[in-house]
């Protein structure tokens, strides 16, 4: 979830290395949409949901592409984990960051959209968070950036970039592509 | 934050935070489910030392939906009635593992006397005598926040007109008050009969009303408060009628209201004494909102006392995702 987010709150984010440029996650973006859409045979009760902060805009621009691609509108939702996580204390409550969920879940496909997949308990915890809305009848997950060193048993169904890190680096996705660095 | 007992506490920052995390709780209570896993484990008393109904509701709901486990002390069954005194019965439910404790007390300092005894749980001030009931304030602040951002108007405080109006002298809900606007930039002005203020107002941040009509007519909130019986403020009116005639929103006085203008009342509501029954049921009385607001604020209290060890500083160095 949103490591640029963390990265502003009293360290500074030092870049490294550009791994994508905004061309090639918006072409990432494009491949995952159309993915998605093969996978679940069309967009018949799919649901995006990004997670805050980091994942929302990107399930905005799927939904977009998915429009353009499909004719098809596709629902789009936010949710914030942060009342369901194991680490409760050690990050801040965002007030940018709301919970909005279109809709009764059950039956529904859900697609949970983050920017990057780390240890997985953001997912973990977006799971917990998601059987309060209802019984799902699938989750599945699209990540752009998978780098590794999970803690927990989950994996994506949708991946941007595979990209090997070290545990102390910082991965920074946005519309202006992803850059590897770290806090100082 | 480490106990909630004055409005003080908090300053601006502190209140600016319980409404900020307060949205986010609301949100929860408009969810299909409305509970959340946040507080699995912790354990809250609410020693209530003097009777009320909504406060501990309140308070029991808002932990119930943070999954925190509840008890309830009652201090009628109490072993106070026994003779123990009260710092023996709160280190005895300390020592029980309880992570906070919600305290009521008909004295004023009680909280803050439970806050020197304990040794690692947290205090809330649910109302200690005329001293201060911080929650009830801060759901008022949050109230007016959320429906002048309804109304379209600018949610933020500065130079709102604040008018606070009848029992100040025994209501520890105006203490509160008083503070939690005028900390946010409110400008606070009080109306009441002489014999119902404070006998001394030195250093409030307030103004008193000359004139009750023309104070209505430039107000953007209107607190009204109930006349205490119950704490003797019967002996400081003539007649509950007289009260009424001078100093109870009665239609007449309501219709010198604005229209965006909101009327607050803390509860329980004496209908035909500060409040007329019509003027209570307008849609810019916001009575229950407040009441449904207060489960999101004291949820927002309880989770920043007990689920973010330390506040929320130093959180950005935590790797995950």
């Amino acid at each position: 979830m949103a490591e640029r987010e963390r990265s502003h709150m009293g360290s500074v984010f030092v870049p490294r290395s550009q791994v994508l440029t905004g061309a090639d996650v918006q072409r990432a973006l494009t491949r995952m949409a159309h993915e998605v859409a093969e996978r679940n045979r069309g967009l018949d009760q799919v649901v995006l949901v990004g997670l805050q902060t980091g994942g929302v805009p990107l399930a905005q621009a799927m939904a977009k592409v998915l429009e353009e691609a499909e004719a098809v509108e596709v629902p789009v939702g936010s949710l914030d984990v942060a009342f369901y996580r194991d680490d409760i204390g050690l990050r801040p409550v965002l007030p940018e960051a709301v919970t909005d969920i279109p809709g009764d879940l059950t039956g529904q496909v859900v697609v949970l959209v983050d920017d990057v997949l780390f240890t997985g308990r953001t997912v973990r915890a977006a799971l917990n968070a998601l059987g309060d809305f209802g019984r799902a009848r699938a989750v599945q997950l699209a990540v752009m950036v998978d780098r590794g060193h999970r803690e927990l048993p989950i994996r994506p169904d949708y991946v941007g970039k595979n990209l090997p890190t070290a545990r102390e680096e910082i991965v920074d996705v946005s519309a202006e592509g992803v850059v590897i660095g770290t806090l100082r | 934050m480490t106990h909630l007992l004055s409005v003080a506490d908090l300053g601006r920052d502190g209140i600016d935070e319980v409404l900020r995390v307060a949205d986010a709780f609301a949100e929860v209570a408009r969810r299909p489910v409305r509970k959340v896993p946040t507080l699995r484990g912790k354990a809250i008393a609410t020693l209530f030392f003097e009777e009320s109904t909504r406060t501990r509701l309140s308070f029991e709901t808002a932990a119930k939906r943070l999954s925190a486990d509840v008890l309830s002390f009652a201090a009628a069954s109490s072993s106070l009635k026994k003779g123990e005194s009260l710092r023996d019965t709160v280190e005895t439910i300390e020592a029980m593992g309880i992570d906070a404790l919600v305290v009521r007390h008909s004295a004023a300092g009680v909280p803050q006397q439970v806050a020197r005894w304990v040794r690692s749980s947290k205090v809330v001030n649910a109302g200690d005598g005329w001293h201060e009931h911080p929650t009830q304030a801060l759901l008022d602040c949050f109230t007016v926040r959320q429906v002048r951002a309804e109304q379209g108007r600018d949610p933020r405080f500065e130079g709102l007109q604040v008018l606070v109006v009848g029992d100040v002298r025994h209501s520890r809900v105006a203490r509160s008050q008083v503070l939690a606007y005028s900390l946010l930039g409110a400008e606070v002005t009080l109306a009441a009969p002489a014999s119902l203020l404070p006998p001394s107002l030195e250093g409030w941040p307030v103004r008193v009303a000359e004139d009750l009509d023309g104070a209505l007519v430039e107000a953007d909130v209107v607190s009204l408060l109930r006349l205490q019986a119950e704490r003797g403020s019967g002996a400081f009116v003539p007649s509950l009628r007289e009260y009424t005639a001078g100093w109870g929103l009665t239609s007449r006085r309501a219709a010198l209201l604005a229209p965006t203008t909101i009327v607050t009342h803390p509860g329980p509501m004496v209908r035909g004494v500060e409040i007329a029954g019509d003027v209570a049921d307008l849609p810019q009385a916001v009575v229950t909102r407040q009441v449904t607001n207060g489960v999101a604020v004291r949820m927002a209290v309880l989770f920043l006392l007990l689920g973010a060890p330390g506040g929320a500083e130093g959180l950005g160095k935590e790797a995950d995702g």
